[in-house]
């Protein structure tokens, strides 16, 4: 009976508005501000930024369901691993037009930025970029 | 006593009073539905935050590195109060009850020889502190929570407060605001944000959460990049809270005073309404007196 709790991990995905997922999977893969990280039940208990990103949930060796986030905060330790985020999307539902228009505005707004809002633009335009990947990656799938 | 005719226009006036305050207390009831949910959804990142603030103060050392945000300016001499009120009236004492104890924090701080700032959300905080603390308010948002309150719109406030504090315009800064108890009843709820206390988490049962084992961490990046972030983020949570709460509150304090205004009214129909009848039958029987003796004389 153990060995069942062990063999999953609990991810929570929490937003300021809801709590989007608690769903316990075999691995959940998060893009940590240096560099992606696997979390699989047993992890060491880590604390990371999120950058900008997509998180993917395995369960049998497939991805069950791919969220895009803008960045927050990840907890992993050997039971459970908690991402907090400003806003999750399910990945299927970002539209390749929708994502391209923000990341146009992004560059737009990042060119014309002085330098108090440079950083503030930058960051959006980090998070358009990845945006853009994620639906595109999405699109070649479908 | 009043004739009949005056009696008429108002009942129906205070009939359509009625009309009106019944409708607002539907109104009122069905955002405070919708505006409790909200406040019930942020729950849990409020939560898990706190839990991650929690595992890594746990840390020994991370307090060292924290910046100003955790530690302060070490110095105390001028506050920042946000007072968060609503834009429209009609809901009884919610707002006055905010300025007053906003008023009597600002006389309090001002004793002690300390400067104070405000920062108004909602005009109705601003109208009514403006007279007496003109100088001291710095800004006033106002339209925050039309539609529900949005975290984009407690980060908008977050961010003005976190520039004025790297700005050194202020040492300390404090949120009053109403918090949501039920339906009915609201309580005036000071809270100081910066610098971050963490131990005023008592007077919430929801932190009742397993803090889990307190494993040693790994950090990426680094320790203190984390917890400069987290704090930062911990602040929009705080506003962001102290919003869904306020939100939550206004309705219900808009609800039940327009409940009472509704009984109110229909009090006053009902009063209005026996004086009517019974001004009518006296001016009937005087009538039929009249005939009756004249019908007598002849």
């Amino acid at each position: 009976m153990a060995d069942e709790v062990v063999n999953k991990v609990a991810f929570e995905l929490v937003t300021p508005t809801a709590l989007a997922i608690s769903e316990d999977v075999d691995m959940v893969v998060v893009p940590g501000s240096e560099g992606d990280f696997g979390v699989l039940p047993g992890h060491t208990p880590i604390l990371s930024t999120v950058r900008p990103g997509v998180i993917n949930m395995y369960t049998d060796g497939v991805i069950t369901k791919s969220l895009f986030v803008e960045g927050g905060f990840a907890e992993a330790n050997p039971e459970r691993c908690t991402v907090l985020a400003e806003s999750a999307t399910d990945v299927s539902d970002l539209s390749s037009s929708d994502t391209e228009a923000r990341l146009s505005a992004a560059r737009e707004a990042y060119s014309s930025a002085d330098d108090e809002a440079k950083e503030a633009a930058e960051k959006e335009l980090r998070i358009a970029e990845e945006m853009v990947r994620a639906a595109g990656g999405n699109s070649t799938l479908h | 006593m009043a004739n009949l005719k005056e009696l008429k226009t108002r009942i129906s006036s205070v009939k359509s009073t009625q009309k009106i305050t019944s409708a607002m207390k539907m109104v009122a009831a069905s955002r405070l539905k919708r505006a409790q949910e909200a406040a019930e959804a942020a729950r849990p990142y409020a939560e898990r935050m706190e839990r991650m603030m929690a595992s890594l103060l746990d840390n020994p050392g991370s307090l060292e590195g924290a910046g100003k945000l955790l530690s302060g300016t070490g110095s105390d001499d001028t506050h920042l109060i946000v007072v968060v009120t609503s834009d429209r009236g009609l809901c009884g004492g919610f707002n006055a009850n905010i300025s007053r104890e906003t008023r009597n924090r600002l006389l309090a701080l001002t004793g002690e020889n300390k400067n104070a700032k405000i920062l108004c959300i909602g005009r109705k905080g601003r109208e009514q502190l403006k007279t007496e603390f003109k100088n001291a308010i710095v800004d006033t948002y106002e339209g925050i929570g039309k539609a529900g309150v949005q975290f984009e719109e407690a980060q908008g406030v977050a961010v003005k407060i976190i520039e004025m504090f790297e700005a050194g315009e202020f040492d300390v800064c404090s949120i009053i605001y109403n918090k949501f108890i039920s339906a009915i009843t609201q309580e005036v709820t000071l809270r100081q944000i910066i610098p971050v206390q963490l131990a005023d988490e008592d007077d919430e049962a929801e932190t009742a959460v397993e803090t889990g084992p307190s494993a040693i961490y790994e950090f990426e990046p680094s320790e203190e990049e984390i917890l400069a972030k987290l704090l930062l983020s911990n602040l929009n949570v705080q506003v962001f809270r102290a919003l869904l709460e306020s939100s939550a509150s206004e309705h219900g304090a808009r609800m039940s005073a327009m409940d009472n205004a509704t009984r109110n009214a229909g009090e006053m129909i009902d009063d209005l309404s026996i004086t009517y009848n019974r001004t009518r039958q006296a001016k009937i029987t005087s009538e039929l007196i009249e005939i009756i003796s004249g019908a007598e004389a002849l």
